[in-house]
């Protein structure tokens, strides 16, 4: 959501209140009773949040992939791992690149800013690509969605990590379209930052998700 | 107020930013009088009445179907339901009551009161609160727009897997409950995230979380236990509607799945939801009873963090729901254990309600009536909770009426007085007369004795073996008169609603009842009734727990409390407050600068049950429902926060550059979080 609704109650009661706010709504974390942005502190929530709902979807598939399957071939059979290892570093890189990104824009080197955040994009659309890639190989070795148990509790998995990390690229792509039209100024850092939690969030997801589902053997 | 007036639009200083109308379908709008106001406002406190209101709707909706079903069992082999319609009475009764009834009410509590309680001008995201009003009204239609639309969920409340799939289940009714309480779960996860990021954040300085209301405390750990357990029912929802709609084999036994993984996920969200449902009740009676009883809450700190452990405890108990599912013996022994262990937390708050009262000059108001039924009816429902605790009495009465009496004591004697309790407090705050104490007297004992008349016999029937969601019992069971009882009782409860609907159309007559009616203890008094659209003229700087009471009175040499002769109100009162000893803040509130109204939340709520639709119809309407939720997105996040062209008055201290640096500001964090939503 949008995190761009400081309300106006640190604006005192005072007249002077009005022009103080107005200076500082650039740093908003001074007024905040933990010193935590409002916009920061609600990510995290929603992060905590997160964490509940991925934990839910793996261990359903966790509890699913030693499962006998009634058709088609278990999921752990046709995993490509050299393949996803690879894709995974992808995505791993991509964090280095967000953090580039909010250097740059902490250093107000705005060009940068927007290199790194393009390729923070079009390295996660890279991890996409190869997870759509993934995908449709293994339907073409047999399992559907809808063939097996595995296939459904994989599928779903994998599919809302990449669901999560299509958005995560929308989100950076405003922002460099944001920062080419000029209205990502480096006192707004902290919206390249909080960003980058979400960011950082999916990638930590995926190496869990990677050890789990495809690494440890079930 | 200064926000509505008329303005000329900003004059931009060379090199300021053109003010943008994002994806320019709407100008925004200014207006906070009239019904398009109630459209567009993010003010907290008509959030909270919306909330509120919405609530009471389903309230009677929920009471219909409950009425039907006691119909149907007044007698033996009724006659009044089909069975087929019977299940979907007692399914939408359940699921109305929890999920648009009691959570939003306690939303609505929780919006009104938490920034007025903190001395806060509104929450931390005004917008998002307007959007999760919006996206649960919708949610709620939706679910609702099933008996229209091919009959509605049968499944019970909890939709047990294997039944809830598509071979046991073929309408779409099940569809419409999965979808339907997924839009309402992202309209609870963001009001947690709302509601917790305000207690957290945006407390008035000197009130630290050791001086909080005990009813914030409550909300803000019930706010916590929603974002933790609406991602766990959100899970299982979600793979229910995949197997459903896409074949999917979740719960599908015949591909080898698990149906205990549903009734899991389902409980480890469901139990938590109990605290979620009652916490709140607790906080409001909290702070009911001591201005009542005169005296201040005894033992707060036990009252918080005994919130607090039944807040951690909760989660781990989700499996006595389960203790007739064959879970096995270790787990059963370890969840017998830990509910034996969270009655701990909860007997303290009782006796420290007993102790509050204790010695006390107890004024029995209405409000005070329903508290301390709450404290009784609670102590019934929490004595028979522990009684499940030992599994093989859990296991005679699983399915039985001992436990639909159990969870009525603890969520309609418990939850519902508890909200009753704070509409009588909080009517005259929020909507500045008091409602009629007469009939609300009346109103209680009819609510009162309705209530234990029609749960209190389900206890026998329930240990005699009666089965609940059954739509028929034989005669000769020997329940017929319990049976015939508890439907009058249940038609008290209806007679007391409507004396309550009564009571409300009637008192808007009543006189003015001044800014601190009851003599109250928090913040929310020091303010006007209603308060105005920026809750306090000066921001209050909080030196003790139960402040504005401390503003009030003194101490003599004894301790006693002594009445000031003057105290300062936050905000301009009416004439017969400052005639009892408050003066008023003599400040300029034009400067106080307020989140604008905002078409963005509607818009973008919409697009959920268009979606929803489309899953189940056509996914041309869900593409529509997609583009519009994206473009609300955008809309949303792009718009600033505070509209530059809307007036907020003419002070010369506000130039044009802090004019640009604040758009910009607000403006620039937009695209950063605004995918949230989608997200989850």
């Amino acid at each position: 959501m949008s995190v761009s609704e400081q309300t106006a109650a640190p604006a005192g009661a005072v007249p002077e209140g009005a022009a103080h706010v107005a200076h500082d709504a650039t740093t908003p974390a001074h007024h905040t009773s933990t010193g935590l942005s409002n916009e920061k502190l609600a990510m995290w929530l929603f992060l905590g949040s997160e964490c509940l709902l991925f934990g839910g979807l793996i261990s359903t598939f966790l509890l699913y992939r030693t499962r006998e399957v009634t058709a088609g071939p278990p999921v752990g059979d046709i995993y490509d791992i050299p393949f996803t290892s690879v894709s995974s570093f992808v995505l791993l890189m991509s964090s280095l690149t967000m953090v580039l990104a909010l250097s740059s824009i902490q250093r107000a080197d705005h060009r940068r800013a927007r290199t790194w955040l393009l390729t923070t994009a079009l390295l996660g659309a890279t991890f996409v690509a190869g997870q759509v890639y993934e995908f449709t190989t293994f339907v073409r070795e047999g399992l559907g969605y809808t063939t097996n148990l595995q296939g459904s509790a994989f599928y779903t998995l994998t599919g809302f990590h990449g669901v999560h990390v299509t958005l995560g690229i929308l989100m950076l792509l405003s922002l460099f379209v944001m920062s080419l039209r000029g209205r990502l100024p480096s006192g707004r850092a902290e919206t390249v930052e909080i960003v980058g939690l979400y960011w950082h969030f999916v990638d930590i997801v995926w190496i869990i998700i990677f050890t789990l589902v495809y690494l440890i053997p079930a | 107020m200064a926000l509505t007036e008329e303005r000329p639009p900003l004059e931009l200083a060379a090199g300021d930013e053109p003010v943008r109308n994002p994806l320019g379908a709407f100008t925004r709008p200014s207006s906070s009088y009239g019904w398009r106001s109630w459209l567009t406002t993010v003010d907290h406190k008509k959030i909270g009445i919306l909330y509120g209101a919405t609530a009471m709707v389903f309230f009677a909706l929920g009471g219909l179907e409950a009425l039907l079903i006691r119909a149907q069992l007044a007698q033996p082999n009724g006659q009044v339901l089909d069975p087929q319609v019977y299940n979907q009475m007692f399914t939408m009764h359940g699921t109305t009551m929890v999920f648009l009834v009691i959570m939003p009410m306690l939303a609505a509590f929780s919006n009104y009161l938490i920034p007025l309680m903190i001395g806060a001008r509104d929450v931390a995201f005004p917008r998002l609160n307007a959007l999760s009003y919006w996206v649960f009204l919708f949610g709620g239609l939706f679910l609702y727009s099933s008996f229209f639309l091919g009959g509605a969920p049968d499944g019970g409340w909890f939709n047990y897997a294997p039944l809830s799939g598509v071979a046991y289940s073929p309408g779409h009714g099940i569809d419409f409950w999965t979808l339907g309480l997924q839009i309402t779960g992202i309209a609870s996860l963001l009001g947690a995230v709302n509601l917790i990021t305000t207690c957290l954040n945006m407390r008035a300085p000197g009130m630290t979380l050791l001086r909080m209301p005990v009813f914030v405390w409550m909300a803000l750990v019930a706010q916590f236990l929603l974002l933790f357990a609406i991602p766990v029912i959100t899970v299982a929802l979600f793979l229910l509607m995949f197997d459903r709609l896409f074949g999917a084999n979740f719960f599908n036994v015949e591909a080898g799945a698990d149906p205990l993984l549903w009734q899991h996920l389902f409980w480890i969200f469901g139990h938590p939801e109990v605290y979620i449902l009652v916490l709140p009740a607790f906080g409001i009676v909290s702070d009911v009873i001591p201005t009542f009883a005169r005296k201040p809450l005894f033992g707060y700190p036990f009252m918080v963090f005994s919130g607090i452990a039944i807040g951690f405890m909760g989660w781990g108990v989700w499996a006595h729901h389960m203790f007739a599912s064959g879970i096995g013996p270790v787990s059963v022994a370890a969840f017998s254990l830990s509910t034996m262990f969270i009655a701990v937390p909860t007997g303290v708050k009782i006796f420290n309600w007993i102790g509050t009262l204790w010695k006390g000059k107890l004024i029995f108001t209405t409000a005070m009536l329903f508290a301390v039924a709450l404290v009784s009816q609670f102590t019934i429902g929490g004595l028979s909770g522990v009684m499940h605790s030992v599994a093989p009495h859990d296991t005679q009465q699983t399915d039985t009426y001992f436990i639909v009496a159990h969870f009525h004591y603890v969520l309609f004697g418990g939850s519902m007085f508890g909200i009753f309790a704070g509409i009588y407090y909080w009517w005259p705050k929020i909507f500045g007369h008091k409602l009629s104490e007469r009939i609300g007297k009346a109103h209680f004992w009819m609510m009162f004795v309705g209530f234990n008349l029609t749960f209190g016999p389900m206890h026998i029937v329930g240990l005699q073996g009666m089965p609940r969601r059954t739509a028929t019992y034989p005669e000769g069971m020997g329940w017929d008169l319990m049976n015939l009882l508890e439907t009058i009782g249940s038609f008290l409860i209806a007679i007391s609603f409507l004396m309550w609907v009564y009571n409300v159309a009637v008192s808007r007559k009543n006189p003015h009842a001044g800014a601190d009616p009851w003599d109250g203890r928090t913040l929310e008094w020091a303010t006007s009734s209603p308060p105005p659209a920026h809750n306090f003229d000066v921001e209050p700087t909080v030196e003790h727990l139960d402040d504005w009471w401390h503003r009030k009175y003194g101490e003599d040499e004894q301790g006693r409390p002594v009445r000031r002769e003057r105290f300062t109100y936050l905000s301009r009162v009416d004439e017969a407050s400052r005639l009892a000893g408050g003066d008023e803040p003599d400040v300029d509130v034009s400067a106080i600068h307020l989140p604008s109204p905002s078409y963005w939340p509607i818009v973008l709520a919409i697009g959920l049950p268009l979606i929803a639709y489309g899953l189940i119809f056509t996914y041309w309407l869900a593409a529509l429902g997609g583009v519009i939720i994206i473009a609300g997105a955008f809309g949303l996040g792009l718009e600033p926060s505070v509209d530059p062209d809307a007036g907020h008055g003419d002070h010369g201290d506000h130039g044009p550059d802090e004019g640009h640096d604040q758009e910009l500001a607000e403006v620039g964090a937009a695209s950063g979080g605004d995918d949230d939503e989608e997200a989850s």
